[in-house]
């Protein structure tokens, strides 16, 4: 598909290729959004949103959509006005740049680049930089702590998210997620399992629950979502927004949850691979099995998020560096053994 | 080592048991009421909006006098002799005419005292609790079913008979008075008489009946 419109028209292809990941994120926020109110509605024996739109208040999250855009854009008058307009795109652009390299199915991946992983978590590191940026701007003392808490958050926790990546990198034997997701095809790990890198190695499970860990950190669910702790610190570096910046930066953080799940799909699950070997391949059932696999990332983030309670910073800080990044990097040199013996 | 594996060991324990609990919850019955849609059935004897069966009610003001905060007002004409307001439905024969039976549901405490003195049973509550008004005026209740220039025409002839009555009276009082007037001349006229034909016998009764 790339090389064919590439060849037809290299504009128009740039478009497309732009507007593929654009229109999953935004389907997907929507969906998400309603998704979460009706999963905390019935962990919570509720019912959520039933009203809107019919069958269980599917439109809900347009209905908001619509009330966030008719809402005003205040900007605080002692706030740095461009660096306070600028955040909430910086924040998304990140996220959505991020998908340029997420193999959606066999037949789509946004570019083919060799460095692919590498990039993600490059790009990703900007969220933290918008974070910062919205807090300092908004020139209020709760954003700002929002700010700092989010940003220490994730510096501290990229470290672990990287070191475990690099496991499943040094098992794969490449950074192009599509070359990932292609060697884990096939259906014979012990006769039965298929061969996801997760079922490769046994230390690739403990890194698995590692990276889980640091994803929910990263892209602030419960029980790691101290920078917007509501009852804390009012909403965190979001304090200060209104209307469509404030959408833009729920957008961006229901993104990265989706792209850190999916990058947890690609790594220990597969991609778009079937789980029945070739039964029920192809590229539109990868971009199927792709997107189940991460919405159910989704989902478990979801349910932890309506079980568990917050953590406090000092202990926050502490599972990071004194438990997670040893445990990260042990696991790192004990996989590499693995991979010298066996 | 062992602490730290105890710990870890614990706390992955009690974050699967907490995530059991939250998935059972999830797939579990939900326990809304989607309430304009859907009603609760309410209790037996709850106590909500007062209704007055206004055919059966005699008027005895029970439940106005019962009422702690006096949200009942009563007022009642007594029935004519040539109307007759027959009977409700328990059978107790009705004598006034209910010219007003105004109930303050705003007032109203809802204490329920007012339903037991009824001798016609016909005070009680409806369980019917969705009558929220933009007025507070609109939360009196009026039962009364007698139409104005009705209640007026009770009134004027309730008056004129009871003037009338009041006459009667009066002339009956006179009449009375008349015959014992008579009663008393015509013994006074007796005795005399007697007297007279006896009047050397008994001086004594003589004198008695001059006094």
């Amino acid at each position: 598909m790339t090389e064919y419109l590439t060849n037809i028209n290299p504009v128009a292809a740039i478009l497309i290729h732009a507007a593929i990941p654009l229109t999953i994120i935004l389907v997907y926020a929507l969906v998400a959004i309603w998704g979460e109110r009706k999963i905390a509605g019935f962990i919570q024996d509720r019912l959520g949103p039933m009203r809107v739109g019919g069958w269980h208040g599917w439109a809900q999250s347009i209905a908001d959509l619509l009330k966030l855009i008719q809402k005003e854009d205040i900007i605080p008058t002692d706030a740095s006005r461009f660096l306070f307009k600028f955040a909430p795109f910086m924040m998304f652009a990140a996220s959505y740049a991020a998908f340029a390299v997420i193999p959606f199915s066999s037949a789509y991946i946004g570019s083919m680049v060799n460095i692919g992983v590498f990039y993600l978590l490059a790009v990703t590191s900007v969220l933290t930089l918008s974070v910062i940026m919205a807090g300092w701007a908004s020139n209020n003392k709760w954003s700002l702590l929002g700010g700092m808490r989010s940003a220490a958050q994730m510096v501290s926790y990229e470290v672990p998210t990287i070191a475990t990546v690099l496991t499943v990198i040094l098992v794969a034997g490449s950074l192009n997620l599509m070359t990932v997701t292609e060697m884990q095809a096939g259906n014979d790990t012990l006769g039965f399992l298929p061969n996801w890198l997760i079922f490769q190695n046994p230390f690739l499970i403990s890194a698995f629950i590692i990276f889980f860990i640091s994803i929910l950190a990263e892209s602030h669910r419960v029980p790691f979502d101290l920078p917007e702790s509501e009852s804390e610190l009012v909403a965190g570096y979001q304090t200060e927004y209104s209307g469509m910046r404030w959408a833009m930066f729920m957008l961006a953080e229901y993104a990265d949850m989706l792209l850190l799940s999916l990058l947890g799909a690609v790594l220990f699950f597969g991609g778009w691979n079937s789980p029945f070997g070739d039964f029920m391949g192809g590229p539109l059932w990868g971009y199927f099995w792709f997107m189940l696999k991460g919405l159910l990332l989704v989902f478990v983030m979801m349910w932890i998020r309506w079980t568990l309670p917050r953590y406090r910073v000092d202990q926050l800080m502490h599972i990071c560096w004194s438990i997670l990044i040893p445990l990260s990097f042990i696991n790192l040199v004990l996989t590499a053994l693995w991979e010298v013996i066996f | 080592m062992r602490n730290a594996v105890k710990q870890s060991w614990i706390t992955f324990k009690s974050i699967f048991t907490g995530m059991g609990v939250t998935i059972r919850h999830f797939f579990g019955p939900t326990v809304t009421l989607q309430y304009p849609d859907e009603r609760m059935e309410l209790p037996k004897g709850a106590r909500a909006r007062l209704f007055v069966n206004i055919d059966d009610c005699i008027g005895c003001n029970l439940c106005a006098r019962a009422c702690p905060v006096n949200c009942i007002d009563i007022e009642t004409v007594a029935a004519t002799q040539d109307v007759d307001l027959g009977k409700t439905s328990t059978g107790n024969p009705k004598r006034f005419w209910l010219t007003r039976f105004n109930i303050d549901m705003a007032k109203c405490m809802y204490c329920d005292l007012c339903v037991h003195p009824c001798p016609t049973n016909c005070i009680y509550m409806v369980p019917e609790y969705e009558y929220s008004e933009y007025d507070r005026s609109n939360l009196v209740y009026h039962f009364s079913n007698l139409e104005p220039d009705m209640v007026a025409e009770v009134k004027e002839k309730a008056e004129l008979e009871a003037e009338q009555k009041k006459r009667d009276r009066e002339e009956m009082m006179r009449k009375k008075a008349e015959e014992k007037a008579k009663k008393e001349m015509e013994e006074k006229k007796k005795a005399e008489e007697k007297s007279e034909a006896t009047s050397d016998d008994k001086p004594a009764n003589d004198k008695q009946g001059e006094e």
